[in-house]
């Protein structure tokens, strides 16, 4: 599927004409990348951090980070024709919208609703 | 009318070497073909499934009906949901993807026409694959929604099951494979000037339907997975004893099934759409609205999910949100009914058998979409679920709504596709038996509903008040399959020998009516340039095409591609290959049970076939070097 | 009027060779995205399954908890071992970093290199490998958990933290497979005939499928290693 208009290619081969970055920007992310995932997996060692409220709302954060590093950079996200970001996130979102939706209905999450709860 | 210049030469096409041989039929990659595969065949799944249809309703015919088994008529539900929704109206609707899409969008061939191909075949083999079974009585028998854990081994231990856990499975695979590349040629295939607010309906609403496919069936895919885990490696997702929960089956089906409707009907609105303006000859009315609505409808489709489990006790706030969000569907839907309403008031309304079954379509979808609405509220669901009030409601939605708009895409397109009309009196017959037909078959079946009649109940008993409503829709059903009989009989004669078509009979106005009837392999001798949403209409002065007649365009000389100098992709037998060692390899999971060599054998044998296919296919151009 | 016709694009659609597209953007790469949007509701199916069974196991093993066997009396441990998939983590994000190297090798094959660093850079074969190597070894890392995990006594039949676990992490892994194949296609390619600039769509859309592999594992880490 995925070769299918080899041919094409040799015509025009970055038609997207968008500059990616080089080796600067890539080293950095890998830097950063890696000093997140030491933290997170630290932090799963800290009992003061792992016990208390901030630990899964700060691993979510950082996973998240992560996340948005490797789709913007090393992805080219970023860089690319802004199509592809919405065919990215338009699905993404659907999808963590449908998680959520999940969560709720298992009893995994739940809203306080004054009174009525 | 400047854009609008002298037409070439048309009717005759010139071709080297007649292409109709069995063998060009295999390895096509031509999309109009393919999408012509898709049409024969999406009909003979659609006929075996409304013979499945007329036993059932034979059996039900009177209380305590002794003409199948209840192992029979298990199974014959579940083949006929199964059968009309994923082999007959799913496929009809992208027969008409293939055919239209690239006309539409003025386009020579899908980005991808072998991958193209291959949908096709994994689609064919993999109905063969789950409809053979029925003719040796092992038909899967849990329903098409194969609830769990009633469709794990506990409870349905035979290898019935097993045909549509794999079934699924494989026909998934086809669908996913065409919506990535619809998706891609209608992104990025787009003649110049074809800007997205310019493209015809039909396409728009295609566009919707792909993103459904792309994001829904993926889902499914997973339950299917566990489901095949738990049959066929003891896996415990379905297993209440050892805390499952049995609503896991049921919330990713169902977040599957929701936006499968709108699969169903979005097509079928497309092309109605491209019909009444037609023959209104008015355009329609709200364009930009009947977009918006079609993609909300989309993206709402998948926050309603659970309006199907109100009976399973969520809880008041899910069954408030959901009930909400149901309600809120109806509001985009509703905007379309009226907008189709306005594109028919004050047009020049001309009644051909297409227009006929648009109109049913309007009439029929609001019919079925009102009822959905009053179960769209928890309390009257309560009442309505799992009785013959909801078949009433959702055979008023697929017949009444998506088969009337395929037959009207199939009446309006079928001079384009074949070069001949389908016949008028024929259509006629065709038509108002089935009007008939689905409204004696379906209405009362409100009534036997409301009287509580349960839906997959194979006898029932005298003196409920529901058997006059019985023998109707079994009187309904005879009216409806004598209706079809001269749908078919129309199709094959008009296939064979049916008046000559020009290229725009209808004096239609998007692009797809400029060129030759049956288009040639190439569809455009040149790209043509876009200005206008109905390029051959000039709205501002009013001017609309008339139609154009056969003998006003014979003798015209259309040049081959070849002729013309435009590359054109060359056949492959590899897609057919490929799609052949997948269906292979998952009918080796058939045998796990009974033989787990012989089945991891089969999976290996069948793994190298396609990867091996696929290697071959890949690193084969698509074009000859030029 | 009789028949119509429209006036012809012209040079409008000659400008991008002879195949035209409408955004100028290759097919490929807008189906590659497309398929990995529709990849991110198979994930979300499969980490809703497994987050909405965490704790409804009714036997252990259990996957951060020691548990003992009330009929046997046997007591087993916490089953995930962090500091083993912290190294894996850490190396299935290396080799995306590797990959983006590959694919700028690729794109830059024709530039001139003349300092040893950018001989290093510019090699598309060392950063293929360097990539498939890393994905081996996470794949790698993935077998010796799975065994270490069955010989502990837990497999995808224990319970229903196994059957979630394995399926996931399996689906994941049977990804990063596919994706290894790919990479040595590839490089078979470049040693075959030499991986040019104009093969770089074809570089990158394999790019574009590892890296998503690689934000999976990002969210699956977190979610089933290290939140409780």
């Amino acid at each position: 599927m995925a070769i299918e208009s080899a041919a094409a290619a040799g015509h025009a081969a970055h038609v997207d004409g968008h500059e990616h970055p080089g080796w600067s920007t890539y080293w950095k992310i890998a830097v950063i990348l890696f000093v997140i995932t030491a933290v997170e997996v630290s932090a799963f060692y800290i009992p003061a951090w792992e016990t208390s409220w901030v630990y899964v709302p700060s691993m979510l954060t950082l996973s998240t980070i992560k996340f948005v590093l490797v789709v913007m950079y090393y992805m080219h996200l970023k860089y690319d024709h802004k199509l592809f970001r919405s065919l990215f996130t338009g699905p993404l979102i659907v999808a963590a919208l449908t998680l959520i939706g999940l969560m709720f209905l298992f009893s995994k999450l739940s809203i306080r609703l004054g009174l009525l709860s | 009318m400047a854009t609008l210049v002298a037409a070439p030469p048309y009717t005759s096409t010139a071709t080297e070497s007649a292409n109709t041989g069995l063998w060009s039929w295999l390895t096509t990659v031509d999309h109009k073909r393919i999408g012509v595969l898709y049409l024969i065949t999406a009909l003979v799944f659609f006929v075996i499934g409304g013979l499945e249809a007329f036993l059932i309703r034979a059996q039900l015919a009177v209380p305590n009906g002794q003409v199948l088994s209840a192992d029979m008529y298990n199974q014959l539900f579940t083949m006929h949901g199964t059968t009309m929704v994923f082999l007959a109206i799913m496929p009809l609707s992208a027969a008409f993807f293939n055919f239209l899409i690239p006309l539409q969008i003025g386009a020579r061939d899908v980005a991808f026409p072998r991958l193209n191909a291959f949908s096709y075949w994994v689609y064919l083999l993999g109905g063969i694959f789950i409809t053979v079974p029925i003719f040796f009585s092992v038909a899967p028998d849990g329903g098409w929604f194969g609830y769990a854990p009633l469709s794990t081994k506990q409870f349905s231990p035979q290898i019935n099951m097993d045909f549509w856990v794999l079934g699924l499975q494989i026909l998934g695979i086809s669908s996913l494979a065409a919506a990535f590349n619809f998706i891609t040629t209608i992104i990025n295939m787009r003649a110049p000037g074809m800007h997205l607010m310019r493209m015809p309906i039909f396409t728009w609403m295609s566009f919707v339907v792909q993103f459904l496919v792309a994001l829904a069936f993926p889902v499914i895919t997973i339950a299917l997975v566990f489901l095949q885990f738990d049959r066929f490696f003891g896996t415990n997702f379905y297993a209440i004893g050892a805390g499952a929960d049995p609503l896991l089956w049921q919330h990713l089906f169902w977040v599957f099934g929701h936006p499968e409707v709108y699969i169903l009907i979005l097509p079928a609105f497309g092309l109605v759409s491209e019909v009444l303006p037609t023959f209104s000859r008015k355009p329609l009315f709200g364009y930009p609205v009947m977009v918006y609505s079609g993609i909300l409808i989309g993206f709402l489709g998948f926050g309603v999910w659970a309006h199907h489990m109100f009976s399973v006790g969520m809880g008041p706030i899910a069954d408030a949100v959901f009930s909400l969000t149901t309600m809120l569907i109806a509001i985009p839907t509703g905007v379309k009914i009226f907008n189709w309403l306005a594109t028919m008031w004050d047009g020049q309304l001309r009644f051909t058998v297409a227009m006929k079954f648009g109109v049913a379509l309007v009439g029929m979808f609001t019919i079925g979409g009102i009822s959905g609405v009053m179960h769209s509220s928890p309390p009257a669901d309560l009442q309505q679920t799992d009785t013959y009030f909801i078949v009433a409601h959702f055979h008023y939605v697929l017949f009444g709504g998506s088969m009337f708009g395929l037959f009207a895409g199939l009446y309006y397109y079928f001079p384009k596709i074949t070069g001949r009309f389908m016949s008028e009196s024929l259509g006629n017959w065709h038509f108002w038996l089935s009007l008939i037909g689905m409204n004696l078959t379906f209405f009362p079946m409100h009534f036997s509903g409301l009287l509580g009649m349960p839906r997959r109940t194979y006898q029932y008993d005298a003196g409920q008040g529901i058997e006059v409503f019985n023998m109707l829709s079994t009187i309904g059903t005879l009216v409806l399959m004598l209706g079809t009989l001269f749908g078919l009989i129309n199709l094959w004669k008009s296939w064979k020998s049916g008046e000559r078509a020009s290229s725009n009979p209808w004096g239609a106005p998007t692009i797809e009516w400029t060129i030759p009837s049956p288009p040639p392999e190439h569809n455009f001798d040149e790209l043509p340039k876009i200005t206008s949403r109905y390029p051959l209409w000039d709205l501002k002065g009013t001017v609309i095409a008339k139609e154009t007649t056969y003998a006003e365009e014979a003798g015209r000389v259309q040049l081959s591609a070849k002729q013309l100098g435009i590359p054109m992709p060359n056949p492959s037998i590899m897609p057919l290959i490929t799609a052949a060692g997948v269906i292979f390899m998952f009918s080796g999971m058939l045998f796990t049970d009974s033989n787990m060599k012989l089945a991891v054998g089969i999976m290996i044998a069948g793994a190298v076939w396609w990867i091996a296919g696929l290697y071959n296919w890949l690193l084969t151009p698509l074009e000859d070097a030029h | 009027m009789t028949a119509t016709t429209l006036p012809a694009a012209g040079d409008a659609a000659h400008g991008h060779g002879h195949h035209y597209t409408t955004l100028g953007l290759d097919n490929r790469k807008i189906a590659i995205w497309t398929f990995i949007g529709s990849e991110c509701m198979l994930f979300a199916s499969l980490i809703s399954t497994y987050l909405v069974y965490k704790g409804r196991s009714i036997k252990g093993p259990f996957p951060h908890e020691p548990w003992t066997d009330p009929v046997s009396g046997k007591a087993f441990p916490a089953i995930l071992d962090i500091p083993v998939t912290s190294a894996s983590t850490f190396v299935l994000l290396m080799s995306s970093f590797a990959m983006v190297l590959a694919l700028a090798a690729v794109q830059n094959k024709n530039l001139p290199k003349v300092t040893l660093g950018e001989k290093i850079l510019g090699s598309s074969k060392l950063w293929l490998w360097m990539t498939c190597l890393m994905g081996t070894a996470f794949l790698g890392f993935q077998a010796f958990e799975f065994t270490a995990f069955i010989r502990e006594g837990l497999s995808i039949r224990t319970n229903l933290f196994g059957s979630s676990f394995f399926t996931l992490t399996g689906f994941h892994g049977a990804h990063v497979a596919v994706g290894v194949c790919w990479l040595f296609s590839l490089l078979a390619i470049d040693y075959k005939r030499g991986l040019q600039p104009s093969d770089a769509t074809n570089v990158d859309i394999a790019a574009l499928y590892w890296h998503f592999v690689d934000v999976i594992w990002i969210v699956i880490f977190t979610l089933v290693y290290l939140i409780k």
